[in-house]
């Protein structure tokens, strides 16, 4: 039991950081009820975006410096190819049947992936990625926080204020509303929904650039397959929370990443379930965990019942 | 003078099914005009087409002299076309204050919108009572006054209302039916989509009858309400 300040600290950074890119997925999913599967991708090419920036950079700017730019550089990756994607790839299939653009997703997955791979300079192995250097920030006796932790923990939930602010506050974050609750008579009021649904794929590019700035510190490299096992755990935090609910996401985010923690630290010292702990089980527990939460409660943790439209 | 609202030839169709066959009709400023008939008879489609939502496969629509076809939606309530659709279609998750205000949404004017909030208030006060409220709590009779009142915050030039009274009660169908009527006198013109057709010919200064896609019969308000074919085909005479 001593463990378990240091496992929710250790959860709540990698739940933050799932959060971020749920996001992405869920917002999308409110508005054009389309899964993009892409967007594990659109975290891996703001990662490749942010190493770019720091590549560029000259070799003795300190990381605090650097991060503000890598952040921004990564953010206009993810967000060029996250807008791009829906002008070019999804837009022209907005009426088509669902199965079309979710199989146009997976394509574009695939094909983001190879392009980096085939053209990102040695992108054929990992490539490294800068990390705070010195000694983890103790809160107390035994209990820390890595310094490259710490930076999805401030992040996370500036970002997620910034969004819900913008969402309940401004008159666009109203378009936005009542462009997922019903896009016919949104644009009756005047509002342009395609220029919604953009500022939706945008919006997620920026929360998955953070995260993916966040994902290559803690792990000190990135590859062009990274989003792939990240996009996954995301949606599954997006669909745990409640799809199409912001503030649904970042909790799925959380638990998700409790969990895992959890799993990795306690399930070996069940008596029987030693072979089934540490971190080689993580991502069971973790899929585990969400067809437990889809049994009991389909709609996710704050998610409606869309019974609500007369 | 032109007519406020000029459609000729229209046709609209979905996919081979073509719902609306060849109509034309004009609504005057200050006129209210309406369009009555059974369920299916092409009058939603027509209102859909004329804010934009649907694209036709022919004929032209001029409004406030301008050509209306190929501009899309979200710019013709600019142009001072509002919609109030069938089945009302206020947001649900918003409140009845940010529903308004999603009514306004291309004005600039904070101060006029405000007033403009207040006039909806006083003409229907459940709606100041439950400013606060999300929308979809409220009965089916408030919410049409809430969508009428959205598409009056567009300050229209014609407001073009889809079966305001469908599923009200008598009482509430008569409050809906007062309140259109000051909205003329106060200078608004109005289309109307009706499928009670004793209200909607009482009210209205002319009358179109649509059946299957296209207008059968047209007059002023008076003379559908005593035409014969009128009273035994919509009115429930034999």
């Amino acid at each position: 039991m001593h463990q378990l300040p240091q496992t929710l600290v250790n959860g709540l950074a990698l739940g933050a950081l799932y959060g971020l890119i749920a996001i992405g997925y869920t917002m999308v999913y409110g508005i054009v009820q389309l899964i993009n599967f892409a967007h594990g991708e659109i975290v891996m090419i703001g990662a490749f975006g942010a190493l770019t920036i720091h590549l560029w950079l000259p070799g003795d700017t300190p990381l605090p410096a650097a991060l503000p730019l890598m952040l921004i550089g990564g953010a206009v990756a993810s967000v060029a190819v996250a807008t791009a994607a829906e002008r070019f790839a999804y837009r022209p299939l907005r009426n088509a049947p669902r199965l079309a653009p979710l199989i146009t997703a997976i394509g574009l997955s695939i094909a983001l992936q190879q392009i980096v791979w085939a053209f990102y300079p040695d992108a054929k192995k990992s490539r490294g990625f800068p990390q705070f250097q010195g000694d983890a920030f103790e809160l107390a006796g035994n209990l820390h926080i890595q310094r490259d932790d710490l930076f999805v923990l401030v992040a996370a939930p500036l970002c997620m204020l910034a969004l819900g602010l913008f969402v309940a506050r401004s008159r666009t974050g109203r378009a936005m509303q009542a462009t997922a609750q019903d896009p016919d008579t949104a644009k009756l009021m005047g509002i342009n929904t395609d220029r919604i649904i953009v500022l939706a794929f945008a919006i997620g590019g920026a929360f998955a650039a953070v995260a993916a700035v966040a994902q290559g510190l803690r792990a000190g490299q990135i590859n062009f397959e990274m989003g792939f096992i990240l996009g996954l755990k995301a949606f599954t935090a997006a669909v745990l929370g409640g799809i199409g609910n912001i503030y649904g996401a970042m909790l799925g985010g959380v638990v998700l990443g409790i969990a895992e923690a959890a799993a990795s630290t306690y399930i070996q010292h069940i008596p029987g379930m030693q072979q089934l702990g540490g971190g080689g089980w993580k991502d069971v527990w973790a899929f585990a965990l969400l067809i437990l939460v889809l049994l009991i409660r389909p709609q996710g943790l704050l998610g409606e019942r869309v019974a609500d439209r007369a | 003078m032109t007519a406020l609202l000029e459609v000729k030839n229209l046709r609209v169709a979905y996919g081979k099914i073509e719902a609306v066959k060849d109509i034309s009709f004009s609504v005057e400023a200050g006129q209210i005009v309406t369009l009555i008939g059974t369920n299916g008879a092409g009058k939603t489609t027509t209102l859909r087409t004329l804010s934009g939502l649907l694209k036709p496969l022919a004929g032209t629509i001029r409004f406030d002299g301008r050509p209306l076809i190929g501009v899309p939606a979200h710019r013709i309530v600019a142009l001072g076309l509002a919609h109030s659709p069938e089945g009302r279609h206020i947001f649900p998750r918003l409140t009845i204050a940010e529903n308004l205000q999603l009514g306004a949404f291309l004005r600039k004017d904070g101060e006029g919108i405000t007033k403009d909030i207040q006039r909806v208030y006083d003409l229907f006060p459940i709606l100041g009572e439950r400013a606060r409220q999300a929308a979809g709590t409220l009965s089916g009779g408030e919410q049409q006054m809430l969508a009428m009142g959205r598409a009056l915050m567009s300050r229209p030039k014609l407001l073009m209302l889809d079966e305001p009274s469908m599923g009200l009660s008598p009482i509430m169908m008569q409050r809906i039916m007062a309140t259109i009527t000051e909205l003329k006198t106060s200078g608004t013109t109005i289309l109307l989509v009706e499928q009670n057709a004793q209200a909607a010919l009482s009210l209205a200064d002319r009358g179109h009858v649509m059946e299957i896609g296209k207008i059968v019969l047209s007059g002023t308000g008076a003379d559908l309400l005593h035409d014969e074919s009128v009273r035994k085909a919509y009115l429930g005479e034999d």
